[in-house]
């Protein structure tokens, strides 16, 4: 083969390296939204042989199943978001800024939970809820989804505050200013693009959660992931396709935009 | 302590609190249902029961998590050796663009995607029949071990490639130049030098991944719900069916035990050669 023909034909391998991928990747997604406006596909059928949107007003049909479960679901995740900063933030502030007996044994146990398969400490966690009347609730599904989106919600704090310019406090502590007050009005308010972040993740992560919900929100609480999941198993691919969208595109769009919400310089403060 | 640490400590204490009361102690509830009989005494009858009941199972797991483990970590440096030596800015673009899309698609939905994508009148078998690649009569369903594989892989490749991808790119270039200019190929480049240097991330992404997977109840049920089956299912049989807390929690122990090797032989090697 001469070099002019080699060089044309350079490309034709990564090219089709790149396009078996981008089936491999693209091809799922193509045949669930294919599924979800399908009004009639059978076998042998490739393709679906009536199109529309009959399934779509069934799930958006107001007090139908779907919407209660998206309800559910954008409440869970509002309030584990608004429990996990709640703690995390004073938590943050002090792994980053303060003097702590034991600091680095303290971020480590905030990892713990992922170095252990969660299902088996969920179905305790249902146990012990049971007990206390727990089960079935919304509370109750908001503290597992809680306990899940903590160490993220911590770590990402912690490396948020830590990556604020000491000097800028002092300044403020200079001139005048209480520790409460410099941290309203220069620390927090600097840290606000690294927690944003956190608390996105942390409502992705309860929008998602499948397991705790599963054991911990039976029977009252049901959830779009419940709700998907039960669709499929009945064989309903439209329901689920529709339901599988709708997780779908918070998770795609927090894909293509992380990185300007995460910012270089936080991450490189991530565990340190 | 001086009152300044006491109020740090107060910082931390709500967060470690919700730690301690939804983890520590369901995990230790967790332990001790494990080896509890049902008089209240010490037993190991939770774990022959379970073996004798779920000894596939348990092999059926390490396989299918140990196999997805494997291909997500070759997949994961294909895709940073690609980013970070490839030639072709066109080709490398359209990668980058490309193999994030899963990254935050829940495994619920994952599993939802495959079962109709891998079914045997699915996607992927109509577009090899199309192509002329598989006799229409050939076509098999894939919703058995290797659709979790499947499944397993599809999702957290992205998570280990962006960590792999992003070390790599940290990467001093100067020696990577070096050893081109002195005719090294690609992948030589790749395994010899740039390698080494991130496995420490690559084992992070690997050991967090296998611990996830151990965790998934949805795909499974999804796409595998014969036996054998992975042991989550199990758990969750035990539960629902029959209340069997005792046994539920001895596979669930099990599970910790195999989440703990693999961390173990990690931590091994850390220190060999922290040694060496």
């Amino acid at each position: 083969m001469s070099a002019a023909l080699r060089h044309h034909l350079g490309w034709l391998p990564q090219g089709v390296v790149l396009g078996l991928l981008a089936f491999a990747i693209f091809g799922p997604l193509l045949n669930m939204l294919l599924w979800a406006v399908a009004e009639q596909w059978y076998f042998p059928h490739k393709l679906p042989l009536e199109y529309g949107f009959s399934f779509w007003q069934r799930v958006f049909r107001p007090r139908g199943n779907a919407m209660v479960s998206l309800g559910n679901s954008i409440a869970i995740a509002l309030f584990t978001v608004a429990v996990c900063l709640a703690v995390a933030i004073p938590a943050g502030y002090a792994l980053a800024r303060r003097s702590l007996p034991l600091r680095g044994l303290i971020l480590l146990a905030f990892l713990l939970p992922q170095a252990f398969p969660s299902l088996a400490v969920y179905i305790n966690v249902a146990r012990i809820f049971y007990g206390l009347g727990l089960n079935g609730t919304i509370a109750g599904v908001v503290l597992v989804h809680t306990m899940h989106g903590l160490v993220f919600a911590v770590w990402i704090a912690t490396a948020a505050f830590a990556a604020v310019d000491r000097e800028l406090e002092e300044a403020a502590r200079n001139i005048g200013a209480s520790p409460l007050q410099a941290f309203r009005a220069v620390t927090l308010p600097l840290a606000a693009p690294g927690i944003m972040a956190s608390a996105i993740f942390v409502f992705l992560e309860s929008l998602d959660e499948f397991t705790g919900t599963y054991f911990v929100g039976v029977p009252d609480v049901t959830t779009l992931p419940l709700l998907l999941f039960t669709a499929s198993m009945e064989g309903n691919y439209q329901i689920a396709s529709i339901t599988a969208l709708i997780l779908l595109v918070p998770s795609v769009g927090f894909m293509l935009f992380i990185e300007r919400f995460l910012k270089a310089d936080v991450l490189a403060k991530v565990g340190s | 302590m001086t009152q300044s640490r006491l109020i740090s400590l107060a910082l931390v204490a709500p967060a470690l609190a919700i730690l301690l009361a939804l983890f520590v102690y369901p995990l230790g509830f967790s332990l001790v249902t494990a080896f509890e009989g049902e008089g209240g005494a010490w037993t190991v009858g939770n774990f022959t029961k379970a073996f004798d009941f779920y000894w596939r199972d348990i092999g059926f797991t390490v396989l299918i998590v140990g196999l997805s483990t494997v291909l997500i970590g070759g997949f994961a440096i294909a895709i940073g050796g690609f980013l970070t030596l490839g030639e072709n800015p066109r080709a490398v673009a359209a990668l980058r663009w490309l193999y994030r899309w899963p990254l935050f698609i829940p495994f619920v939905v994952a599993g939802q995607l495959m079962r109709t994508f891998l079914a045997k009148n699915g996607m992927m078998n109509n577009a090899l029949v199309e192509l002329g690649l598989l006799a229409p009569l050939q076509a098999q369903s894939y919703l058995d071990w290797r659709g979790i594989v499947v499944t397993f892989v599809w999702k957290q490749t992205p998570f280990v490639a962006l960590l792999v991808a992003g070390a790599m790119a940290a990467l001093d270039r100067a020696t990577i130049e070096a050893a081109r200019n002195l005719g090294a190929g690609r992948l030589r480049v790749l395994l010899e030098i740039v390698l080494p240097q991130v496995r420490q991330t690559l084992i992070v992404g690997l050991i967090l991944s296998f611990v996830i997977m151990m965790s998934v109840l949805s795909v499974p049920l999804m796409i595998n719900a014969q036996s054998p089956t992975m042991l989550t299912v199990d758990m969750a049989f035990r539960i629902n069916a029959y209340g069997d807390y005792g046994v539920a929690n001895a596979l669930g122990f099990i599970s910790y035990l195999m989440t703990g090797v693999v961390a173990w032989i990690y931590l091994r090697q850390g220190v060999r050669e922290g040694g060496a």
